[in-house]
């Protein structure tokens, strides 16, 4: 039997989230899509400090079903919006287990992405926060919540993944 | 730049490319044609109790829309009578006055101003010398609750203005039970490196869906059903819509009438896109509908097949599914959108739930549909800064427009580029006009 210490859950979390950081840099994206599980959800609220999905607008509300077809979109040769794709660097910091119960933990941690695409390079800061679900084939992503601090911006269209 | 020369610029099938990228007939855009016409700038809903406000733009004139204590909605120009700093900062809220961050003038909702700091240092009252208050828009009218203003105090009412496009404000308010609609859901802001006429010209545009959208069409159809009442359902279904067969687009309705305005109808029955129908939601919302117009006014509202309508030169909305985006010149080769969303007053709330994943799609930020959409826009500016090539050709369907009920013209397909020309057509007429 073993015993999880609070600092080994920390770096276990950790070496997931940089897992998941590196599969984006690398353009993996189905290798991504099959981080989360079958009922997951991804997240980019409009508003600060917004509750609700379903009662308000977000930037991306993606249930699985329409995160399988935005990955598949983004891999299509007419996907004219990431023609070409972009590059990014997904450096994720300040992670915390907020809590942890049972097979579940939640996750907060801080991202600050830089993207390039067609002679143009935006940055992105975001408080992000994952609920885990321990399975056995080991963390699986069961929601993720991108909080861009721009969310309430005029934005261009946003095409990368956070 | 003289009369004839602008004349010049638009052609019976088509237009110079300056309309889109000359800094110079921009500014004359911003005084011509968004400094005169009727420009839609919110809801009722928005200012719903006397006090409340929010602050938005006409053309590039920051503007604060009030409810005034009488009622009245007002809407007043954003900036200090005394040195002209903005007055207020907040996107919205509620208030007794505004009072100006650097000297302290304080205005009431209606702009009156009501108080100076050291009055005695003026030789005559303040308010005297700067006419009153915060400069009033002089035009203020509403529509079915639709809020639109004019910076010029002459022209034609509202009502001559928005003509049978009035039809498509009825429709989106009809269709709620209680006969009102909210704003509600937030608001998108969605930016693009292009000019303000790109987004009008597009919202219309039936040839566009099965190329540009080519990539989340396809990405839809490899998708494997779900059931109905799942929330992705409605957008997938937006996404699977657009690569509708050409017979679909060739008979879709496509209306335009004067100022420049144009609508799409007959275009698809709910079946294909109300994610809901088969949901016990919407045989109550169904019913609360007939509890106000009877079975037959019931089926006569819903039977109602209207897409994008567009008030020219500064509004673009889907009544039958609730969204309406309100277009915003920033520069010759910048614009934004703001978007937004309506309840249905007396629906459940389910309805709501698919307003809102509809909007996710077809006005997210982050949609796989819009972006395809913005980056169409990003291009075609970028090609119409060529030089060596000067005009944008626009004779699909010339020469074929029916003349239709109420002054409308009909394109002979639903394909034809009537909508560009009508739009060009108010162009020209708000920029050749005397002042």
């Amino acid at each position: 039997m073993s015993v999880t210490t609070p600092v080994d859950r920390r770096s276990e979390v950790e070496q997931f989230l940089y897992h998941e950081a590196w599969l984006l840099d690398h353009g993996r994206l189905d290798e991504w899509l099959g981080l989360f599980t079958g009922d997951a959800t991804y997240w980019i609220p409009l508003q600060a400090d917004q509750t609700d999905p379903l009662a308000t607008s977000s930037i991306v509300y993606d249930d699985r079903r329409l995160l399988e077809v935005r990955i598949r979109q983004f891999q299509h040769p007419r996907a004219h919006a990431r023609m070409p794709a972009p590059r990014t660097v997904h450096q994720v910091s300040n992670v915390q287990v907020v809590q942890a119960e049972g097979d579940s933990l939640r996750v907060g941690s801080t991202l600050v992405l830089l993207e390039y695409r067609d002679e143009r390079q935006r940055v992105w800061g975001a408080l992000v926060e994952h609920c885990l679900r321990r399975t056995g084939t080991g963390l699986r992503i069961a929601a993720k919540r991108v909080d861009l601090v721009t969310s309430e911006a005029e934005l261009d269209g946003i095409v990368c993944i956070f | 730049m003289n009369v004839q020369s602008i004349k010049a610029l638009v052609q019976p099938d088509r237009v110079h490319r300056s309309v889109y990228t000359d800094p110079a007939l921009f500014d004359l855009e911003m005084d011509r044609i968004f400094g005169r016409a009727w420009l839609l700038v919110g809801h009722e809903s928005q200012v719903p109790k006397p006090g409340a406000f929010f602050t938005t733009r006409m053309g590039r004139e920051p503007v604060i829309v009030t409810r005034h204590t009488d009622g009245s909605v007002r809407v007043l120009v954003n900036r200090c009578a005394h040195r002209g700093a903005r007055v207020c900062e907040a996107a919205a809220g509620t208030t007794r006055e505004f009072v100006c961050a650097y000297h302290g003038w304080t205005y009431g909702t209606d702009g009156r101003l009501c108080g100076v700091p050291l009055p005695q240092g003026y030789e005559r009252p303040a308010a005297e010398s700067i006419g009153g208050g915060l400069a009033a828009v002089p035009r203020v009218d509403a529509y079915r609750g639709f809020v639109f203003a004019s910076l010029v105090a002459h022209g034609p009412t509202l009502v001559e203005f928005l003509g049978p496009l009035r039809a498509s404000f009825d429709d989106l308010v009809e269709r709620a039970p209680e006969g009102e609609v909210e704003v509600a859901g937030g608001v998108f802001k969605h930016a693009y490196h292009g000019n303000w006429k790109l987004v009008l010209e597009n919202h219309n545009d039936t040839v566009h869906p099965a190329f540009v959208h080519a990539s989340s069409i396809w990405a839809a159809r490899e998708q494997p059903a779900a059931e109905g009442g799942a929330y992705s359902e409605i957008g997938v279904r937006q996404m699977l819509q657009n690569g509708a067969p050409w017979e679909v687009w060739e008979n879709t309705g496509l209306w335009v009438a004067g100022y420049g305005h144009s609508w799409m109808a007959d275009y698809h029955d709910d079946s294909r896109l109300v994610a809901a129908l088969d949901h016990p939601a919407f045989a109550e919302y169904r019913a609360a509908l007939e509890r106000r117009l009877g079975r037959e006014g019931a089926a006569r509202v819903l039977g109602e097949l209207r897409w994008n309508s567009i008030v020219y030169p500064n509004c673009s909305f889907m009544s039958q599914f609730r969204q309406l985006r309100i277009v915003h010149p920033i520069a010759v080769d910048r614009t934004v959108v703001y978007a937004y969303s309506f309840r249905l007053k007396g629906a459940p709330e389910r309805m709501f739930r698919d307003t809102i994943a509809f909007s996710n799609i077809v006005n997210g930020t982050g949609s796989p549909v819009l972006t395809d959409d913005l980056e169409v826009y990003e291009r075609t500016q970028a090609g119409l800064g060529v030089t060596r090539s000067d005009w944008v050709y626009l004779g699909r369907g010339h020469g074929g427009d029916v003349p239709d009920r109420d002054g409308a013209l009909r394109g002979r397909t639903g394909t034809s580029e009537i909508h560009i020309r009508n739009q060009l057509a108010a162009w020209l007429e708000y920029m050749t006009a005397e002042a």
